[in-house]
Formats: structure tokens, sequence, C-alpha cells
């Protein structure tokens, strides 16, 4: 039993102080993520200039952005953590960058719905085939991908191992897939500010400008507390898994 | 010849191996015992380089297995379950392949050679599919021995086995014996592994509880001991 | 080089025994048939605006009847576990890559020898266009599809429905090629005062190629790891 103790021990090295720091990272990241949320929605709705042909409607282009935003930086996290993986080969890489892809495929999901409702107001049209959205869809499919490759049965590393590799290999291939898309398609293509679309030809006012930079940092705090939530979400997970695989050895003996 | 120091090896949360410490020789003929869910075959399949070890350290030859793998392999000849043979090939072309693999020479006169000495050389055009699991077997043993490999790692060989084929197998394992090479099995056959191994190890719960020579085919020896680890008979 | 000496035997080892079996390679043809056909269904040859959709065709035809031969690929190495049989073997994990490699592009070759002319004749297509371009950009863009597809058939091989993951991990990576073999293809077969631009296409596939080869060569030793 002392043997057990002992080992209890040696496997969770310093839980409850790690947890109890991680409760508060929680906690202030909740609250950084509602604040900057309301003052981001108070710079879109009431500080920055009404659009002259798409009122309200435009509103939803900070959103968008914004989202789009966070999609990519949450892969390139996962691109980042997997090469992390597989050079170091700790669990929590693996957590990190599983974490990290489905926050992305989710607000790739809203990028997805907001886009056709910008598009409508914008363009008079749901859907074109314009380069940054068919590879923002090729990148969700590629994602889809990723979360059906963790899906998979079998051990935990080999999973871990193989979604690594598709993560890069997928990433990788994200550029590429606009190049070429871009290539193909040159018929809509209003880069004004380089973030994203939008109606005026020459630029985007200033106004909306900061509206736009609020939303983003307000979404990138949003992403840091996701983030944060969902690897101590997996790594409860993984203590319940071993607290039961402990229990089993008990009874076993 | 083998040394593994503080192998462990985790699966998820499962520790299939905790700790196992051994050093074989060069020549010795090894029988590995052990209750179902030992970590037998997990023990095997780490020394042939199918499964990466969470920790420890394993030298084959004076050589690290994480570094030297290739050299590594050419030494091992490794036999498990299932048979590694293609099914609509023939004996000869799968140990033509395999041999071409580990670059034999005169890889041909070698195959028919090993397909006589397994007694099969009527068969060595056929398709492997068509054979009994005895057949299949020996046909495997061959490919394992194919390279005339120094270290030979068997995963139960004589299960589903008849008389003649048992007999023929240790034939095989004895005379790659005489010519020095080291074998470690993972057996349930208390009958074989007392008639050709000159050291039982006895494996319980991912650890090596028991490790000691036999003389003169002692199977009452070894059936007693293995009583005392596994069962708790004392 | 022992890495190319077993990658050309284990390629030599499939091929032999496509010809022993010759299963992969007459369904993949059957399929491509098959595929022409409901084409025909799909699109009136009859009709001359059809001629438009060809180069889509022809390549929608590679997909599919490689994605059949890139399946079987790396499961029929799982009867017996003679993938094991490879693993303990002295040959680097990329050998055993280009080894499969090599034969499911040599197949894939067959495949397109045959059913490219056979979807030409049905369709009374009248190549116009420059013959050793049309090759050039066929020859990369499967190798390029064969070269990435390859690699995913093994990754996609430790799932037990690795038939339905495959094409769902392939489709999306390899669009890059897809779009530039497709517009390549249209331009030559077309269009051929506009080769330039076909050029740029096959210049971009070509390059994906050579990223994707180099790329799937390095982390083919993580996904064959044990």
């Amino acid at each position: 039993m002392s043997m057990n103790l002992e080992r209890e021990k040696a496997m969770l090295p310093g839980t409850p102080l790690t947890s109890m720091k991680s409760a508060s990272l929680s906690k202030i990241l909740f609250a950084g993520t509602v604040i900057s949320m309301l003052v981001s929605l108070y710079f879109i709705f009431i500080f920055a200039a009404e659009e002259s042909t798409m009122h309200a409607a435009q509103k939803i282009f900070y959103f968008h952005v914004s989202s789009a935003w966070l999609a990519f930086m949450a892969f390139f996290v996962t691109f980042v953590f997997s090469i992390l993986f597989l050079i170091k080969r700790k669990r929590i890489f693996d957590t990190y960058a599983y974490v990290s892809a489905e926050i992305g495929v989710v607000f790739t999901i809203i990028v997805l719905t907001t886009g056709p409702i910008w598009a409508r107001s914008a363009w008079n049209t749901w859907w074109v085939w314009e380069p940054r959205l068919i590879t923002t869809l090729i990148l969700f499919f590629i994602y889809i991908a990723y979360i059906m490759i963790r899906q998979m049965d079998g051990v935990w590393d080999k999973k871990a191992r193989l979604s690594a590799v598709f993560g890069i290999i997928g990433f990788a291939d994200v550029p590429i897939v606009f190049f070429a898309i871009r290539w193909w398609q040159t018929k809509f293509h209003p880069i004004v500010f380089g973030d994203g679309p939008s109606q005026q030809g020459g630029g985007i006012e200033s106004s909306m400008l900061v509206a736009l930079l609020v939303t983003i940092a307000a979404f990138t705090i949003l992403y840091a507390y996701l983030l944060q939530k969902g690897v101590s979400f997996e790594k409860m997970k993984f203590k319940v898994e071993q607290y039961k695989e402990k229990l089993r050895e008990e009874l076993e003996k | 010849m083998i040394e593994i120091k503080k192998l462990t090896k985790q699966a998820d949360n499962k520790l299939i191996l905790r700790g196992v410490d051994l050093s074989i020789k060069k020549g010795e003929t090894v029988a590995i015992l052990g209750p179902n869910g030992a970590g037998k075959s997990t023990l095997l399949k780490v020394l042939a380089t199918l499964i990466k070890p969470s920790s420890g350290l394993i030298k084959i030859n004076g050589l690290d297995l994480k570094k030297n793998h290739l050299e590594i392999k050419k030494l091992l000849g490794y036999l498990p379950h299932s048979s590694l043979l293609y099914d609509h090939y023939s004996p000869l072309e799968n140990l033509v392949f395999f041999g071409n693999i580990y670059g034999v020479d005169d890889v041909e006169q070698r195959a028919i050679k090993l397909v006589k000495e397994v007694g099969l050389s009527f068969f060595l055009n056929e398709p492997v599919k068509n054979f009994s699991r005895g057949m299949i077997q020996r046909i495997a043993i061959a490919r394992a021995i194919i390279h005339d490999p120094e270290i030979l790692l068997l995963d139960e060989p004589h299960t589903g086995l008849d008389q003649g084929a048992i007999s023929i197998l240790n034939n095989v394992i004895l005379s790659m014996k005489e010519k020095g090479a080291t074998t470690l099995m993972v057996t349930h056959d208390f009958k074989q592994a007392a008639e050709i191994c000159d050291r039982i190890i006895i494996v319980k719960n991912g650890k090596i509880v028991d490790d000691f020579k036999i003389e003169n085919r002692n199977l009452g020896f070894v059936s007693e001991k293995y009583e005392l680890q596994v069962e708790g008979v004392s | 080089m022992n890495l190319f000496r077993t990658a050309l035997i284990l390629a030599k080892k499939d091929l032999y025994s496509e010809l022993k079996t010759k299963q992969i390679l007459t369904t993949q043809i059957i399929f491509a048939g098959l595929v022409i056909v409901v084409f025909s269904f799909a699109f009136d040859p009859a009709n001359n605006t059809t001629k438009a959709v060809i180069p889509g065709v022809i390549w929608v035809i590679i997909v599919f009847a490689g994605i059949l031969g890139l399946n079987r690929s790396f499961i029929s190495e799982q009867r017996n576990e003679t993938m094991q049989g490879l693993l303990v073997a002295p040959m680097e994990a990329a050998s055993i890559y280009l080894g499969k490699f090599l034969a499911n592009f040599a197949m894939m070759l067959v495949v397109e020898l045959v059913s490219i002319p056979f979807l030409f004749l049905l369709f009374d297509f009248k190549f116009l266009g420059s013959v050793p371009y049309f090759i050039l950009v066929v020859f990369l863009g499967s190798f390029g599809f064969i070269a990435i597809g390859t690699f995913l058939a093994a990754l996609a091989a430790n799932s037990k429905s690795s038939e339905m993951l495959l094409p769902l991990l392939l489709f999306p990576i390899t669009t890059p090629i897809l779009i530039g073999v497709v517009q390549a293809t249209k331009i030559i077969l077309t269009n051929v005062e506009k080769l330039s631009s076909a050029i740029a296409w096959i210049q971009l596939v070509t390059a994906y190629d050579v990223i994707f080869f180099v790329v799937c060569f390095l982390l083919i030793d993580y996904v064959l790891e044990v």
C-alpha cells in the first residue's frame, strides 16, 4: 500500500498547485473575454461608422473577420504543437494541438455561416467561388479529417502521432491551396485592407478599423480562454482514466 | 548478447512492462513463460523493434536498439503468431522476397534448402493460401531464419502443430542453436520449453519473477516453479 | 543504395503479386470504364459543349480509380500481418514508402494508358492539343496524387475503416494538384494558344509534387513507426 502511495505521488507531481494556478488563470481569461467582448460590441455597434450601402448588415463583417483570424491562428497553433509533439513526445503538446484544432473547426463553421450572410448583402449572392472562401472551405475539410483521425481506435500515442503528421501536412497545404485557387479564380477581389473583403473601394474607415482591431483582440482572448478550458477538460479526462486504471489495479490485487 | 535494463512499456494508462532487467548470453535458449496478459509477447515485440519501449535501455550485441536499428534488425529472426507470408505467393517466392530484402546471397538456393529442411519441398511452388496451419507455420519458421539470424524471437511457435511438425520445428531450433544462435521463445507449452531450452524466465504482471536454468529436460521442476510463482501455491 | 534496392524489391513484389491476382488493376480499369459510361449519361456525347468537360472527366477517372488502388496498397499488407514482416526487416520506413509509391504509380499509369484513349474514343474527342504536354501533365498530376495518396494510405491503414477515411484525408489535401492539372489539361486540350498559362500551372503542380514528396519522405518515419 505504501508503495502505491509513493507511486501516486510520483505520477502526479505537484498536481494541486498547478490546478490552483490553472483555475485562477481560467478565471482571469474568462473575465478578460467578457470585458473585451463587451468593449468590442460597443466599438462595433456604437463607435464604428455605419456602412453607407449595407447599413447594419455590415456589422457582421467584424465577427466574420475575427472568426477567420481566430480559426487561422488556431490551426497555426495546431501546426506548431504537432511539430513540438513529434520532437518531444509529450502528451501535453498533443492535447494543445487537438483542442486548438477543435476550436479552429468551430470558428471555421462560424466563418462559413457569417460569410454567406455578408456575401448576400454585399455581392447579392450567398456563395462565390472566391479564393478566400474556397480556402476556408478546404481548410474546414482538412481539419474535419484531422478530427476524424483523432476518433480512430487505438492507443493515444498512435493517434497523437498520426494526427500530428496530418496536422503538419494539412497546414503546409493551406498556402498552396490558397495560391492555386487565387490563380484559378480572379474574379472577385476586393482586397482593400488585406484582412477581409470590404465594399469601399479605397480602404476602410478609421473608426471601422479600430472596431475591427478591438474585435480581433477580443477574439484572441476568447481563443486563449477556450484553449485553456479545453486543455483542462482533456487533462481531467486523462486523470479520470488514470484513477480508473489505478482502481482496477487495486481490485486485481 | 541481449542486455535489457529497466524496460517499461505503457499503453494508454496501462503499464504492460514494469521494469524488466534481463541479460542473455550468446547461444542460450531461453523460454519465457507466464500467464496471459503478463507482457511476454510485448517483451518479444519490443526486442523485435515492433514496439517502442516507454523507457529503459536495450542493447543487442553491444548496439543500442534505438540508434542502430538497421544493423540490429539484420541479426533478428522474428516469428509471431501470424505467418507474415503473402497468401498468393508460393513458399519459394515468399522466401526469395524476404531473403532479397535482407540481402541474402544465393537466395534461391538457400530458400530451396530451407523448404526442404522443413519437409515441404513437394509444395515448393504451391500458393501458401492452400496450406494447412502446420505447413504455414513451418514455412513461417523458414522465413524467420532465411537470413541466418543470430537471435531468434519466437512467439508461441508450437501452438496448433501436430507431433511431426513440432519435431521438425524443434530440429530447426536446435540446429540454429548449434550454429551459435540465441533463441528467445514465448510459450505456454512447458513440455517443449523443457525439451529444448536451457533457461526459463517467468513473467508476471510485466515483471520477471523468476529466472533459472534447467538441466536434463526436467519438466516437473519447471511446472513446480511456475505454479509457485503464478498460482501462488507454496 | 540500400534505400532504393529494398524499395525496388518491394515494388517488384507488389507488381508481381498484382500480375498474379490481377485484382486491383482489373477493378480499377473496369471502374474507370464505368465512370466513363456514367458520364456519357450525364453529359450527352453528341452535344458539342460536352467537349468542355472532358479535362475534368479525365481527372475524375484518375482520382477515383487511383483511390481504389491506394486503399488496397497498405490494407493488403494486413493479411497475415506481412506489414510486421516488412517492419522487422532491415529497411528504412522511407524505403517502404518509396516501394509502395512506385508500385501504385506504375499501376496508375497503366490505368491511365487504357482509360484515357478509351474516353477519347467513346466521346469522339478530336485531339488538337499538344500530345507531349498532355502526357507531361498527366504524369506530373498522377505523380503528386499518388505520392501524397500513398502517404495518406499508410496513415489511414491504422484505422479500421480506412477505406472511408482515405478519401476524406486525400481530397482536401490534393485540391491544389486537382485545380492545377484540370486547368492545364483544359488549356492543352482545347486552347493551345494559351500554352504559357498552362506551363504556369504545370510549374505549380511540379512545385507541389516536389514539396509534398519531400515532406512525405521526411514524415513517413512517424507514420510507420511502431
